[in-house]
C-alpha cells in the first residue's frame, strides 16, 4: 500500500495545478498535440508547456515520442492510464471547488456578514 | 469488492456555520460549484446544478446534518438521474481550532457506466481489457482514499 501511496501523493502534485489539468483536458480532446500547438491555445509560453508536460509525462500520466523534429504528448495509453487521468481530474475538479470554499466561507467570515443569511435568500 | 472515492479536503479560517452556509445554500453553490443551483435542503430533496456550458445535472439530497454532514448524489452523464447513474458526494465539516476542516469524499465512480463519449475516444482498448484497468483503478482510488485519510 505503501507504494501506492506515495505514487498516488506524486499523481496528486502532478495534478495540482490548473494548466496542467487543462493540458491533459486538451490532450484528452485532441488525441496528441506537441507543445507548440497546446501553447497557442493557452495563456502561458511554450517553455512553460513544456515544463507542466515533463511532471505530467514523469507522473505517468501522458507519453510522448518524437517524429521528426516533433515531440507529440498523448495521454499514456492504456486504461490505467486514462482512467487515472479521469480520476485524477475529478480529484483535481474538487480541489478546484475547496478552494473556492475557501475563499468565499473566509471572506464572509472576515467580513462578519455571515454567508447566506436568510434575508438574502429569495 | 473494495468501494471507490476520491477524498480531498482542506482547512478553512472560518467556522463550520460559516462554511455549511457556504457548502449547502443554493446562492453559495452557484459560486463554487455551478453557475446555477437549486436546491432543497432535505433529505430526499432536489439538486439541480446548472452550467450555461453543459446544461443541467440532476441530484438528490442525501443527508443534512447541520453543520456536520451534507451528501448528495449526482449524475454525473447523460441521462435520467438514478442511483446507478451517479455518484456520491459526502461533505463533512469538522471544528479546528478556530476554523473548519472540510473534507469531500465522492465515491460510486466504479460502478458506473463509463461515458460512451470516453469509450468512443478510445475505441482502440477493448472492453475487457477497460474492466480490468478499472479494476486496478478501484485499489488504486481505495489506496489514494486511505493515503488521505491517514493523514
Amino acid at each position: 500500500m505503501t507504494a501506492r501511496s506515495d505514487e498516488a501523493d506524486r499523481l496528486w502534485a502532478a495534478l495540482g495545478d490548473p494548466m496542467r489539468i487543462r493540458l491533459l483536458d486538451l490532450l484528452l480532446e485532441r488525441g496528441e498535440a506537441t507543445a507548440s500547438t497546446l501553447a497557442s491555445t493557452l495563456p502561458i509560453t511554450r517553455q512553460g508547456v513544456s515544463k507542466h508536460l515533463a511532471i505530467l509525462e514523469r507522473d505517468g500520466l501522458i507519453t510522448s515520442h518524437r517524429t521528426g523534429r516533433e515531440v507529440r504528448y498523448a495521454v499514456r495509453a492504456g486504461g490505467l492510464g486514462q482512467a487515472r487521468a479521469a480520476l485524477a481530474q475529478i480529484a483535481a475538479r474538487w480541489d478546484t471547488r475547496l478552494i473556492a470554499i475557501k475563499k468565499m466561507a473566509e471572506q464572509a467570515s472576515k467580513s462578519g456578514a455571515p454567508a447566506g443569511t436568510a434575508a438574502t435568500e429569495e | 469488492m473494495v468501494p471507490d472515492a476520491i477524498e480531498r479536503e482542506i482547512v478553512i479560517d472560518a467556522p463550520p456555520s460559516v462554511v455549511w452556509s457556504i457548502v449547502t445554500e443554493g446562492q453559495h453553490l452557484a459560486g463554487w460549484f455551478s453557475d446555477e443551483a437549486e436546491i432543497e435542503l432535505r433529505p430526499g430533496g432536489r439538486l439541480a446544478l446548472t452550467w450555461r456550458r453543459h446544461g443541467t445535472y440532476e441530484g438528490r439530497v442525501e443527508a443534512v446534518d447541520p453543520p456536520r454532514l451534507f451528501a448528495f448524489r449526482w449524475q454525473t452523464r447523460e441521462g435520467e438521474f438514478s442511483d446507478a447513474n451517479s455518484t456520491l458526494v459526502a461533505i463533512t465539516l469538522e471544528p479546528m481550532d478556530a476554523g473548519t476542516r472540510l473534507r469531500v469524499v465522492e465515491s460510486g465512480f466504479a460502478t458506473l457506466p463509463w461515458p460512451d463519449d470516453a469509450r468512443a475516444r478510445y475505441a482502440n482498448e477493448n472492453a475487457n481489457g477497460w474492466l480490468t484497468e478499472l479494476e486496478e483503478l478501484r485499489n488504486y482510488a481505495a489506496g489514494v482514499a486511505t493515503a488521505r485519510s491517514g493523514r
